[in-house]
């Protein structure tokens, strides 16, 4: 700041005055000491850096690289066990479905087979009632008709007698009333 | 510039910015080893360039924090760098590489700070990092391909008459390599901030006039020097990307000198 209060004029251009007449940018005279600082700073920098910091970061970036790594194995790892898992769970439900369906099956035959026998026993009961109730009809209607004959023999008997006025034995009558009945 | 006020029309010099004020004189064996500014903002980019990473790095999280990421994010990009222009096998100049952008970056930032002294404006600085990185590329060229390191020279597929001639070109342009990677860093810098303090310079001569009528066109000036702070940020990183790039380039023909 100490060079420009050299300007108090106007008009003049400022740098005549306290400087270098060199562009200070291309000095020589300020070459060393900028070289020399350079090579001191720009050789701890890279000390640091590759010795110390690089190292740091690089080891970070890999040890999300490991880990990245790792989830997607394990994660896959997973996906297939699951995918065993759920393989085996609809094995398990089919044999499941078929197993309900071959009980079911057996069940209705058995139930099948116990309403059959039961069927047939009652139908069995029934016949026999039916067979009963037909020979005691039969027997009854024989009887009856036996009490028909011997019925008609007394009143052909008797009909016989007063009509000849002679005495016919029932058992004649009996012999007339079979005679005529069996044509 | 207190005295601006009673010299009116009285521009800053634009060149003063660019001057080296020794602040403690150091002899070293006969040579000028004062510590000037320059030399404090370059230990100043170190601390912070150390500073930063070491704390951004220092919770070592796997879901990284903000300023983790930063860190990191700066470490793959240099890595990529390296990758893509030298393959796996230049990962041994990643630290060398890192520095080098890290360094030139922030000293170029510090640079935008107002008041602050632009280390990379000086020939000096960049010619010195330059040459470091011709250097290297000479000695591991040589070292690594003895003196299969000269078929850099000699480019396959180029007719025999024409060779001697296309030979003759390619060492010159090897030979120039460190003024053009040295004077496109320094002269961006000190270029883009000469016109930064000339504007700014204009606003402080347009303000200062008795004119009102003047005084209302001071904020054309302020309106250049807004936009070309933002243009200059983007050349403190463009230069510093670009010198590295070139870095990794000239690296990569020391490890593979065929073309």
């Amino acid at each position: 700041m100490a060079a420009e209060t050299a300007t108090t004029t106007g008009t003049e251009v400022p740098h005549s005055a306290g400087h270098a007449k060199v562009f200070p940018p291309m000095n020589p005279a300020d070459f060393s000491p900028q070289i020399i600082w350079l090579a001191i700073t720009f050789a701890a920098l890279y000390l640091l850096l590759s010795r110390m910091v690089l190292p740091r970061i690089g080891e970070v970036i890999d040890e999300r690289k490991d880990r990245i790594k790792r989830d997607l194995e394990s994660a896959e790892r997973l996906k297939d066990e699951t995918d065993k898992a759920l393989r085996s769970y609809e094995k398990a439900l089919a044999d499941a479905r078929s197993n309900a369906g071959a009980i079911a099956k057996e069940n209705q035959a058995k139930l099948t087979a116990e309403v059959d026998v039961e069927r047939k026993k009652l139908d069995a009961a029934l016949n026999a009632k039916l067979a009963d109730a037909e020979s005691s009809i039969t027997a009854t209607k024989s009887k009856a008709m036996q009490s028909v004959s011997e019925i008609a023999a007394d009143t052909a008997a008797a009909l016989a007698s007063a009509l000849s006025g002679q005495n016919i034995s029932v058992d004649e009558a009996k012999r007339a009333v079979s005679t005529a009945a069996g044509k | 510039m207190a005295d601006g006020a009673h010299s009116g029309s009285a521009m800053p010099d634009p060149i003063h910015q660019f001057e080296i004020n020794r602040l403690w004189h150091i002899d070293l064996f006969g040579f000028d080893a004062s510590f000037t500014n320059s030399a404090l903002f370059m230990v100043v980019a170190v601390a912070l360039i150390v500073g930063f990473l070491l704390y951004a790095i220092s919770g070592r999280l796997l879901v990284p924090s903000r300023l983790q990421s930063l860190a990191e994010t700066a470490y793959e990009f240099i890595a990529n760098m390296v990758r893509e222009s030298m393959g796996e096998q230049g990962m041994k100049f990643f630290p060398l590489v890192f520095t080098i952008f890290m360094f030139i970056f922030t000293v170029n930032m510090l640079g935008m700070v107002p008041g602050f002294f632009t280390v990379t404006s000086h020939v000096a600085v960049t010619a010195a990092l330059a040459l470091l990185v011709f250097t290297i590329v000479l000695l591991v060229g040589f070292a690594k391909n003895g003196l299969g390191f000269l078929r850099l020279f000699v480019p396959s597929g180029v007719p025999v008459l024409i060779l001697p001639f296309v030979t003759m070109i390619e060492v010159i342009s090897f030979i120039s390599r460190p003024i053009s990677h040295s004077i496109r860093l320094f002269a961006n810098m000190l270029g883009g901030h000469i016109t930064l303090k000339v504007f700014a310079g204009f606003i402080v001569m347009l303000l200062g006039s008795q004119s009102v009528a003047v005084n209302l066109l001071a904020p054309l000036p302020l309106a250049g020097a807004v936009a070309l702070m933002a243009l200059e940020f983007l050349v403190a990183f463009l230069q510093a990307y670009v010198f590295t790039m070139l870095t990794c380039m000239y690296l990569n023909d020391a490890l593979h000198p065929g073309h």
